[in-house]
């Protein structure tokens, strides 16, 4: 039968692919359905949106120029009322700044940073891991021990170096940020992929004539993306709060460029002397977001596990 | 006679046991030690054997998701053995393969649709209009229904999926299907439905087949002819009915009276194997069967049998019996 039929014609390959996304985006919807259903999802969701919100329309939000210093301001309680009718609604800093209009004007910095820099990280890190758990052998070895290697070595002397030789910027902190991670994520996916190798169904592609390629990527990644998920939205955190520390070095964004870290890191003087919300306030926001990113992991991976779906829909129909 | 669709040639896989700092090859696990045999088209082939004997890596060596040592396996005529990926690539169209265990054969991640349309796609057999109809004939085919193409594979149960990679097997139409124990992890009930099954598609889709088990009475159903191993090595090749008629090999005779008889009070002569089967590492000398042999003489440790004919298309390694 199959010797008779025509060689596909280019409109039949563009069917293909149509049906494929639309079976894709169907299956993306149901996904997002199932999530809604989650509350805890959907309060990360939330919040997450909040925050981009913020990122976004920061700059028609923030009620001070986010670098204005006052030295007549400095460190004002929240509430306080400043020069002519403004509010200091979350007070100000040691230079007077507004910490109100940093923290709208830090959500962009923050938000792009961590984001951006576990989606560099997570992609080295899978297509290090997928390579180095299938074909296992020197390529195996050689990416290991580097990551070794890596791991062996201060992250904040690596990103130094990194720094000092491409020079601060945001573009490049995403590099070192997302080249620090990628360790993390190879080894979770080389794992995976150690074991799911082995499986019946990676042998069924095999013996189908399925490519390399698309064993990997069609096969074993759709089935360890869940585990992958959990991580990143832990890593954010992580990597948010690394952001801070290489802005507090100054290697970060230039320091005119608010962030939560760098507030966070100023604020550690003045602590002791009862100043607050200096503190309590860009800690605040990077615990929100950091929590909303783990909420919206967790609902990610039950949704996207075909076995709890049908747990969520229940739910949903309840 | 028609020539044979498949020819496996003094076949050998070893795996490396690799040890020591430099991760040399210090032994190496001799899963099969140069077996040959033939299968002629339209031919169920039962491979048997206790667990350890190498048939399912003879299965899979066939198919190259094991790369053999050495030997060669010609299918029609081709050795498929030296053959690129691309080359492979036609093969694997014409030869498939039915797993053992119907819960890990299934990707979890895959609707049914796709599990089923996917080597179609990939085959380009038929238009893209045409697989969802085909998918749904194909799970039709072993007794499914067109409404279970958009479940996952953990709504089903055990047998269920066995058919399903049953027909993820025959979506490419193949000439020939290795059934890699395609029974042994499913209850006895769904036992006969999957036998049953298997053999309506033998009979209608004119399939050559390797079936690979180690129960003799499901061979002796299904199978025309049957290979005896142990420990890497062919001991005995027959007819289904002569070999159960007429077993030749000590180890054959030792696995016959292991089955045992529906009929209540009627009892088998009684041939038991004393101990495991040895190491693949260092296997005995000369016959490998020698050490668990209730015939075994000095002799038996200084030669390696070869097989003999000792009937009409049936042939045993034993210097005793033959």
């Amino acid at each position: 039968m199959a010797a008779t039929s025509p060689a596909p014609s280019s409109a039949d390959t563009q069917a293909v692919s149509g049906m494929a996304t639309s079976y894709r985006r169907k299956e993306l919807r149901r996904a997002f359905q199932s999530m809604l259903t989650s509350r805890w999802a959907l309060v990360g969701m939330l919040i997450l949106l909040v925050v981009t919100f913020v990122a976004i329309f920061g700059p028609w939000l923030a009620p001070f120029d986010p670098n204005r210093q006052n030295i007549m301001m400095r460190l004002l309680e929240p509430g306080e009322a400043g020069a002519g009718s403004l509010t200091y609604w979350l007070g100000s800093d040691q230079l007077g700044r507004d910490v109100l209009s940093r923290l709208l004007y830090g959500a962009r910095v923050s938000l792009l940073v961590g984001v951006a820099a576990i989606a560099v990280g997570g992609t080295l890190g899978t297509i290090a891991g997928l390579v180095s758990g299938y074909f296992g052998g020197w390529i195996d070895d050689v990416l290991m021990r580097l990551g070794d290697i890596q791991l062996a070595f201060p992250f904040i002397l690596l990103a130094i170096m990194f720094l000092v030789v491409l020079g601060p910027g945001l573009v490049n902190i995403i590099l070192v940020l997302g080249i620090g991670q990628w360790i993390t994520y190879a080894r979770i996916v080389r794992a995976q992929t150690l074991s799911l190798r082995e499986k019946e169904y990676v042998e069924a592609a095999r013996a189908m004539g399925d490519s390399t390629f698309s064993i990997l990527f069609r096969t074993i990644l759709p089935n360890i993306i869940a585990p992958l998920t959990v991580i990143a939205s832990f890593n954010v955190a992580g990597v948010i709060l690394s952001e801070a520390a290489l802005s507090f070095l100054g290697l970060g964004v230039p320091p005119d460029v608010p962030t939560w870290g760098s507030m966070l890191s100023e604020s550690r003087d003045h602590l002791l002397s009862n100043k607050w919300w200096m503190a309590v306030f860009p800690g605040l926001a990077i615990l929100l977001t950091v929590m909303s990113f783990n909420f919206l992991g967790d609902g990610l991976r039950d949704a996207l596990d075909p076995q709890q779906r049908s747990v969520i829909e229940s739910r949903g129909t309840k | 006679m028609t020539a044979p669709l498949l020819q496996v040639d003094n076949l050998q896989k070893y795996f490396p046991i690799h040890g020591g700092v430099l991760r040399r090859v210090v032994n190496n696990v001799k899963a099969v030690d140069g077996i040959s045999f033939d299968i002629n088209p339209g031919e169920v082939v039962g491979l048997v054997g206790e667990s350890g004997s190498g048939k399912t890596t003879v299965g899979r060596t066939i198919l190259r998701l094991e790369q053999a040592t050495s030997g060669a396996v010609r299918f029609g005529g081709t050795d498929v053995m030296g053959l690129g990926t691309s080359q492979m690539r036609a093969y694997r169209k014409k030869m498939q393969i039915i797993f053992q265990d119907p819960y890990a054969s299934l990707n979890p991640r895959e609707k049914i649709r796709e599990i089923l349309t996917h080597p179609l796609r990939l085959h380009k057999i038929g238009s893209a209009s045409e697989h969802e109809d085909r998918a749904a004939a194909l799970l039709e085919k072993v007794g499914l229904a067109r409404d279970h193409l958009d479940r996952f594979p953990h709504e089903f149960s055990g047998g269920q999926r066995q058919r399903i990679g049953i027909a993820r097997a025959l979506a490419v139409e193949p000439q020939f299907i290795v059934a890699d124990e395609p029974v042994s992890a499913l209850d006895v009930s769904i036992q006969a439905q999957v036998i049953n099954l298997l053999e309506d598609l033998k009979n209608d889709l004119d399939l050559t087949m390797l079936f690979i088990a180690h129960d003799l009475g499901v061979v002796e159903h299904i199978c025309d002819r049957v290979i005896v191993m142990y420990l890497g090595r062919v001991m005995e090749i027959a007819s289904a009915a002569d070999l159960y008629a007429r077993p030749n090999h000590p180890y054959t005779k030792a696995l016959l009276s292991a089955v045992p008889i529906p009929e209540p009070g009627k009892r088998r002569e009684r041939v038991a194997l004393k101990g495991d089967i040895p190491s693949p590492i260092n296997p005995p000398s000369g016959c490998v069967f020698r050490t668990r042999c209730p015939l075994a003489t000095p002799e038996c440790a200084k030669v390696v049998p070869e097989l003999k004919p000792v009937g009409e298309g049936h042939t045993s390694a034993c210097i005793h019996t033959t």
